[in-house]
């Protein structure tokens, strides 16, 4: 159970400078980058500390990539991969990595599908974990008695999220702040959508976006240069081929105002609040993040969470955050509170948005927030499985190879007013969306009424 | 809310014992240091054996609200003081309640090390504890039941099981307390938790990482050694008494499925050179539920499809008395009826034919894996260490452990299911699932007003 806290005065800047300093001298992983024979995109860190492994294949083929028609199709194509590959059954990838101890694992978002592999080194239960990999990853059969029983579950799933307080809310989020927009989208589609969906669309999206060419390969750990070059090779070279898929509309970066309340038993009220806010590649990348860790990010010593915990003792876990994704992802705060206190606590919150896009932080917060986040840098990279996560990251959004090594100063050099105009040109507070799930009883009673004591 | 701590991977340490260091202060304090010098970091952690099964009827949850106070303040740091000096090092904090101990731990640079231990051996004995303070902070552990129980339809399900299990012992009361207990604690049930339990000499300090440990043990003497020894009262300790017969509870709460739970009282790890059930257990728990094609997932999920979900819980790791856990979500036009024939089919066979040595082999080749894997995180192996000495085994014992469930026999996994997987000792908990009354249906309840 996890316990936060509050607020108080600042050490002085002196400390500040030292801390700068010593994360500054702090090592980074040498990264070695080079495009496989298939076109995919390799990074490469070696490390022999581990006798272990660890490899990464993400690919443009996220929810984003769906059509509301058949919403789902993509989530499915990732999900299917490993339940039948190239001569291997389910159960025989399951067996197989569970034999020699690997671990398979899948990531999914809007943006990306992500497969992983974690394996001892030693070459006998490395090769076998990578032909299989290879094999699920080139060579995925989709069995249509498998999509039949898998999107039963995905249903079920689906049918339980719907009188989940926090599903709701972030499903009518999504929609009021993207629209018609694909990342609002559900990830994992829609009952209807779900239930349309047949091989056939699976085996078309997999040849349509599982191309090499978009492929991002991570790879860290036990093997050499060699090795991880032939390991790029073994896992995206039977990828696809053909022309990229059509890119991604944009995003309209500016939503009209809107509020939308929910009726829900639960004792609390969820809430969500944003509006779309930064792609990863925006200019105002480290300005946003270091302003969002003063407002909402911090932890224990962010503003929302001092206005709403410390002070109030209104929520048990309240914060903001930027999705950095291809195209502008959500800013969004939230929290949960007792219904009969939620419009007081909404009351806070926006105020303290407001106050926060308006003014900027103060000196003392800011030199606070690079303390953090600078002292910080080295428990980003101190593990195989940070690094890697890393590594994916860099390769899929093409961010510069010196990522890491410019992190510390790209923070450093963050002004009040980069903070405050970085702010303003994306968020406005009188233009985004609100979600209440399990709203106050009042308010379902007389929504407009409600509405207005909102504002 | 008790942290499920999976054991196989608890299990795996081992294999570098040789850079693990100990050393008890005068006043009683246990210093247990791993060395590890990939990454220039360090974790702190102190475990307080204390938990919420220490607590008394009528003040349950203290344990934990006890832990929110903690960062409320001290003599010489202000409320609020603490979090920011760590965030201002760079560093990441937060604690955990159990039912079994508390603890706090910080992770940062490891040139931070010193700081951290000014203010987390300042809090073991100079905590300010204030009506105000406590006000608003129950409020906050309020608001935290709500979010993790009370709304939550597996979670109350999971609670009112554990107060249908055990009759006597602790463990029938939520690590969160009761809401009606929440309403009638008070500051002075904090401070008299406090002069209880925060004492060096029931404490375990664990740091890890890139530190030398001859230094870290100097460190501790300097900022934890002066902290006086305090005889500890003895302890009560319950013995549950035998279930004899099954129980069986409905829970009815807003949700869409369905969902069956069966717990088997089940033993735990006491004396880890002379007992062997609990091992086997472990390796019964892998057989099951270990991969995607362990036998319940393949044969109820996939094969038979009654179930759309299924899942296996043990731990052998306890102070108190042990549950073994199967847990099914019925499919689409199937019953909680349905799953429980079908998990009782699976125990039948178990104890007629036992297992193959193939599932024996991938069970505990995942466990070695695990046991390198283990070495990519600092944090998770200073949790070994912090669970084993609360729980009195000792981390030293890790090794042996290992050997042991390596040593399971197949006759042992069958001898183990057929002596504990009994209906005598069984609770089956089930989920009713209520409609939302204000549903949203198609389109939902609710308005869009654009302001």
């Amino acid at each position: 159970m996890l316990t936060k806290t509050l607020s108080g005065t600042l050490s002085g800047l002196l400390a500040a400078v030292l801390c700068f300093a010593a994360a500054s001298a702090q090592a980074t992983p040498a990264i070695q980058h080079w495009q496989s024979t298939s076109g995919a995109k390799v990074l490469f860190v070696e490390n022999h500390d581990i006798p272990m492994l660890d490899v990464a294949v993400s690919i443009p083929a996220g929810s984003s990539f769906d059509t509301a028609e058949k919403s789902g199709v993509a989530g499915l194509t990732h999900h299917l991969l490993d339940l039948g590959a190239d001569g291997l059954s389910e159960d025989d990838v399951a067996r197989g990595m569970a034999d020699i101890g690997a671990q398979f694992g899948g990531s999914f978002d809007q943006d990306r599908a992500g497969v992983s592999l974690r394996t001892l080194s030693s070459a006998t239960e490395r090769d076998r974990a990578l032909d299989i990999m290879a094999r699920v990853l080139q060579r995925p059969l989709f069995p249509d008695e498998i999509l039949v029983r898998e999107k039963a579950r995905v249903i079920a799933a689906l049918k339980e999220a719907e009188t989940k307080p926090e599903s709701i809310a972030d499903k009518a989020f999504q929609q009021a702040v993207f629209g018609d927009h694909p990342y609002g989208l559900r990830v994992s589609g829609e009952i209807a959508s779900v239930e349309k969906i047949a091989v056939a669309d699976l085996r078309a999206f997999y040849e349509t976006h599982y191309q090499a060419g978009g492929a991002v390969v991570a790879i860290m750990g036990d093997v050499s240069r060699d090795q991880a070059e032939a390991i790029a090779e073994q896992l995206t070279v039977g990828l696809p081929g053909g022309a990229a898929p059509a890119a991604l509309p944009a995003v309209a970066t500016k939503i009209a105002a809107s509020e939308r309340r929910i009726a829900h038993p639960a004792s609390q009220s969820h809430i969500l609040i944003g509006a779309p806010g930064m792609a990863r590649s925006d200019p105002d990348y480290f300005p946003l993040y270091v302003g969002n860790y003063i407002l909402g990010g911090g932890g224990f010593v962010s503003r929302l969470m001092n206005e709403v915990r410390e002070k109030r003792g209104m929520a048990y876990s309240v914060y903001s955050y930027f999705m950095p994704m291809k195209q502008p992802g959500a800013f969004q705060v939230g929290l949960q509170t007792k219904k009969e206190q939620a419009d007081e606590a909404l009351q806070v919150v926006r105020a303290t948005l407001a106050e926060f896009i308006a003014k900027g932080p103060t000196e003392k917060e800011l030199i606070a927030a690079k303390q953090n986040i600078v002292g910080g840098f080295p428990l980003r990279i101190d593990s195989n499985r940070k690094i890697l996560d890393y590594l994916s990251v860099i390769g899929f959004y093409d961010l510069p190879l010196t990522y890491l090594d410019d992190f510390p100063g790209k923070i450093e050099q963050v002004s009040i007013a980069q903070i405050r105009e970085a702010f303003a040109r994306h968020l406005d507070p009188q233009a985004m969306a609100t979600v209440i799930v399990g709203a106050p009883e009042g308010a379902i009673a007389q929504p407009t009424t409600q509405q207005e004591a909102a504002k | 809310m008790r942290i499920y701590l999976f054991c196989f991977a608890l299990l795996l340490g081992g294999a570098v014992q040789a850079e693990v260091f100990e050393r008890t202060l005068a006043n009683g304090l246990k210093v247990v240091v791993k060395e590890d010098h990939r990454a220039p970091v360090v974790v702190q952690q102190i475990w307080y054996k204390a938990g919420s099964m220490d607590e008394r009827t009528g003040v349950t949850g203290i344990a934990h609200v006890l832990e929110h106070l903690m960062f409320k303040g001290t003599a010489t740091v202000p409320a609020g003081e603490f979090s920011k000096r760590i965030a201002a090092a760079g560093g990441r904090e937060n604690a955990f309640t159990s039912y079994d101990y508390t603890a706090y731990f910080q992770q940062l640079h490891k040139s931070k090390l010193p700081l951290a231990m000014q203010l987390e051996s300042d809090r073991m004995r100079n905590l300010k504890l204030t009506a105000a303070d406590f006000a608003k902070e129950i409020k906050v552990v309020m608001e935290e039941r709500r979010w993790r129980t009370d709304d939550e339809a597996h979670s109350l399900l999971q609670e009112k099981m554990m107060a249908a299990i055990y009759q006597q012992h602790p463990y029938q009361h939520p690590v969160v307390g009761w809401m009606d207990d929440l309403e009638a604690l008070t500051v002075g049930d904090a401070k008299a938790w406090y002069a209880r339990w925060y004492a060096p000499s029931n404490a375990t300090l664990v740091i890890a990482g890139d530190v030398e440990a001859t230094e870290v043990f100097a460190l501790a003497q300097k900022y934890y050694g002066a902290i006086p020894k305090r005889a500890m009262p003895p302890r009560r300790n319950y013995d549950e008494p035998k279930q004899l017969g099954i129980k069986r509870l409905v829970v009815k709460a807003p949700a869409e499925l369905p969902h069956m739970v069966m717990s088997f009282r089940a033993p735990v790890l006491r004396d880890p050179a002379q007992d062997w059930q609990p091992y086997a257990m472990e390796v019964l728990a892998g057989v099951l539920d270990g991969n995607e094609s362990a036998r319940l997932n393949k044969r109820l999920v996939r094969e038979q499809q009654v179930a759309s979900g299924v899942g296996v819980g043990y731990d052998s790791f306890a102070r108190g008395p042990g549950l073994f856990v199967l847990e099914a979500t019925p499919s689409e036009g199937k019953t909680v009826i349905d799953v429980e024939i079908a998990l009782r089919k699976e125990i039948e066979l178990l104890v007629k034919d036992g297992v193959s040595d193939e599932e024996l082999r991938r069970v505990k080749a995942q466990v070695m894996a695990g046991e390198v894997y283990k070495r990519d995180s600092l944090f998770y192996q200073a949790m070994q260490i912090g669970q084993l000495e609360s729980l009195g085994l000792g981390h030293r014992a890790v090794p042996l452990m290992l050997e042991k469930l390596q040593a399971v026999t197949a006759e042992q996994v069958r001898q183990v299911a057929e002596e504990f997987l009994r209906d005598d000792s069984l609770t089956v908990a089930v989920l009713d699932p209520q409609p939302l009354s204000g549903k949203p249906k198609r389109p939902p309840q609710g308005t869009n007003h654009a302001h």
